[in-house]
């Protein structure tokens, strides 16, 4: 299975080019090109779950002069999200993107998002993953504006300044950070930088990581492109960037290079949970407030992601007992999982409906469920679950970052967490009561069901949604030893510098 | 003779320029110019990092020992770093460009305070 790891990358990025030299001759070869891609990645992403850590040389070079792909547990469950949601969203885009034109150009764009994600997570060296990021972020921009609109044009281009914006940040720090220890491979860069220490160069890396890095993930005071780019890109894309890219670009890195490089830090860990507090807070208040579909998910998808920073922040602390630490970190995890599923269901039956209806308007919707009883249900499960409630996925991991809060005394962290959660279920009600129940208004008599290859996913989604809540002793193996790579820097050092 | 420290320093004033240009310039050329000026402060900044003073080329050949070697020759990764970001920002440079024609054909119009139908 280790030969196979470089894969993740190539076949997408492969398929990408091909895919544009094939529809020049047939155009129907782009459905089905794209589809059996996906379901190759999805399937080798579940295979690797059960593949022991390893390092993959590319080329054979030697640890500081080659490039160095690194698969532990951490990145078994980036690679699993990125590329079963993925595939979810490619059956669901065989059918919604016949609305729109040139789907053959939208297929390589998704697969080179996916190939650049895929990149980012197993890289082991911190140029690859500038390249990735990158390669991930321009076909971002791209899909965005993809509906060649007025608005969507307008918000890609936002998005694309500021995006341009973190990656000069992100190569500025990767050129201190070099400059530095003199080596861009991540494990000996953190034995270097171990002999270094927090030296002002260091520190200002780290701002430039947070800047850049935080922008991808939207935390709020980088977060003005996100509640306009997110709504503005074609439904399945939507789910896909709230879903999985914000997380592989922006919270993986994040985890990654402030764990396995630098290290737990006070001065990190504080401003990482302040981040992560604001994020919560302020676009869940304004989240009340929106009445377009689309948009209302994008701002509970920074809250969300609020909740994810807070936990890593808090893992990140040095001087609070290891047990608090590693059940923040997974609380960390378990909610990323979480978020990833359900903001990917919320943002398909967002599109399900307008798919039918031809609005995304909260005004103009209403009394769905007796038409579209499928995507009704599962709207109503995925608000159910990241709103916090019993016994679905989200109650269960935002419980456990809050008892993680809590243990290491911030009480005003735990109790703001807490409030925000009952914040979310008031903007979930408000959602379903325009979309899913309520009248149906006269115009929408007449709808139906979504075809079967947008309800699907949307059913295995919202599935997947109670499973991670009930069934959660099945997987909890996986998500505790990944907490517990991120929070060992030693054993990812080892990995690859040896003993 | 310039001090080292001086260079380090004016790639940063580049930095600071781009980002101006980028947010007080309401023309949206004039803001990919500062970004692409922004990344090209980088890459000098890249480029500084592995300069050495009377460094030669990396390369082995024969009149050289390795003793030299290791006392003259210049870091080449940051060369390979600075071409990757080239390429990189090339490609990022042509989809702001054709993104632009797109917006000036909806729109009319090279002003950012114009395009503002969404609320951000």
């Amino acid at each position: 299975m280790q030969g196979i790891f470089p894969l993740f990358t190539a076949i997408p990025l492969a398929a990408a080019f091909f895919n544009l030299l094939i529809t020049k001759v047939n155009r129907k070869v782009a459905d089905y090109l794209a589809f059996f891609t996906m379901t190759a990645l999805g399937t080798m992403a579940v295979l690797m779950l059960f593949e022991q850590p390893f390092v993959y040389k590319v080329g054979g070079w030697e640890a500081p002069w080659g490039i160095l792909l690194v698969f532990d547990r951490l990145t078994a469950i980036m690679l699993l999200i990125i590329n079963v949601i993925g595939w979810l969203a490619t059956v669901y885009s065989l059918k919604y993107m016949s609305t729109y034109t040139a789907k053959a150009k939208y297929y390589s764009l998704f697969l080179l998002m996916i190939g650049g994600m895929n990149g980012v997570v197993i890289t082991g060296d911190m140029f690859n993953l500038f390249v990735f990021l990158e390669i991930a972020s321009i076909a971002s921009y791209a899909l965005v504006g993809f509906g060649c609109g007025k608005d969507e044009l307008e918000a890609s281009f936002k998005y694309l300044i500021l995006g341009g914006i973190a990656s000069t940040g992100i190569l500025f720090g990767i050129a201190f950070l070099y400059s530095v220890t003199g080596t861009l491979n991540m494990p000996h860069m953190a034995r270097q930088l171990e002999a270094v220490g927090m030296n002002k160069a260091v520190l200002f890396a780290v701002a430039l990581f947070i800047m850049g890095f935080g922008l991808k993930a939207s935390s709020v005071p980088f977060h003005a492109w996100l509640p306009d780019a997110h709504p503005s890109a074609p439904a399945p894309i939507s789910a896909m960037l709230s879903g999985v890219l914000i997380k592989a670009l922006g919270v993986y890195t994040i985890i990654r290079i402030m764990f396995n490089v630098f290290g737990q830090n006070h001065l990190i860990s504080s401003v990482i949970m302040f981040l992560g507090a604001l994020s919560m807070v302020m676009a869940g208040l304004m989240a009340i407030g929106q009445s377009d579909f689309k948009r209302m998910l994008a701002y509970s998808s920074i809250s969300q992601i609020g909740y994810v920073m807070l936990a890593v922040g808090l893992a990140l602390n040095p001087s609070i007992p290891s047990k608090v630490a590693a059940l923040a970190m997974f609380g960390a995890l378990y909610h990323l999982v979480n978020h990833a599923v359900f903001k990917s269901l919320l943002f398909l039956d967002s599109g399900a409906v307008e798919y039918r209806t031809g609005t995304r308007d909260l005004n103009k919707l209403g009394g769905l469920i007796t038409r579209m009883p499928v995507t009704g249900a599962t709207c109503s499960i995925g608000s159910l679950s990241i709103a916090g409630l019993p016994p679905f996925n989200g109650f269960w991991s935002k419980l456990v970052i809050v008892i993680a809060l809590m243990q290491a005394h911030h009480i005003v962290y735990g109790g703001l967490a807490i409030f925000i959660s009952f914040i979310t279920l008031v903007y979930f009600v408000k959602l379903q009561k325009n979309t899913v129940f309520g009248d149906l208004p006269d115009r929408l008599k007449a709808i139906k069901e979504a075809p079967f290859a947008m309800t699907f996913p949307l059913v295995i989604l919202a599935i997947l949604c109670i499973a991670l809540g009930v069934a959660y002793p099945f997987f909890q193996h996986q998500l505790v030893s990944a907490a517990s790579t991120v929070l060992d820097k030693l054993t990812f050092m080892n990995l690859v510098v040896g003993g | 003779m310039i001090p080292y420290w001086l260079l380090y320093f004016l790639t940063l004033v580049i930095f600071v320029l781009g980002l101006y240009c980028l947010v007080a310039k309401k023309n949206i050329i004039k803001k990919i110019i500062g970004v692409v000026i922004t990344e090209y402060s980088i890459n000098l900044f890249l480029v500084l990092i592995g300069y050495r003073k009377g460094g030669i080329a990396p390369i082995l050949l024969k009149d050289i020992s390795e003793q030299q070697m290791a006392e003259k020759g210049v870091d080449p990764l940051p060369q390979a770093l600075v071409l990757t970001s080239i390429v990189i920002g090339l490609g990022v440079l042509a989809l702001m460009v054709s993104m632009v024609l797109r917006l000036y054909e909806k729109y009319k119009t090279f002003d950012m305070s114009e395009i503002n139908d969404l609320k951000g």
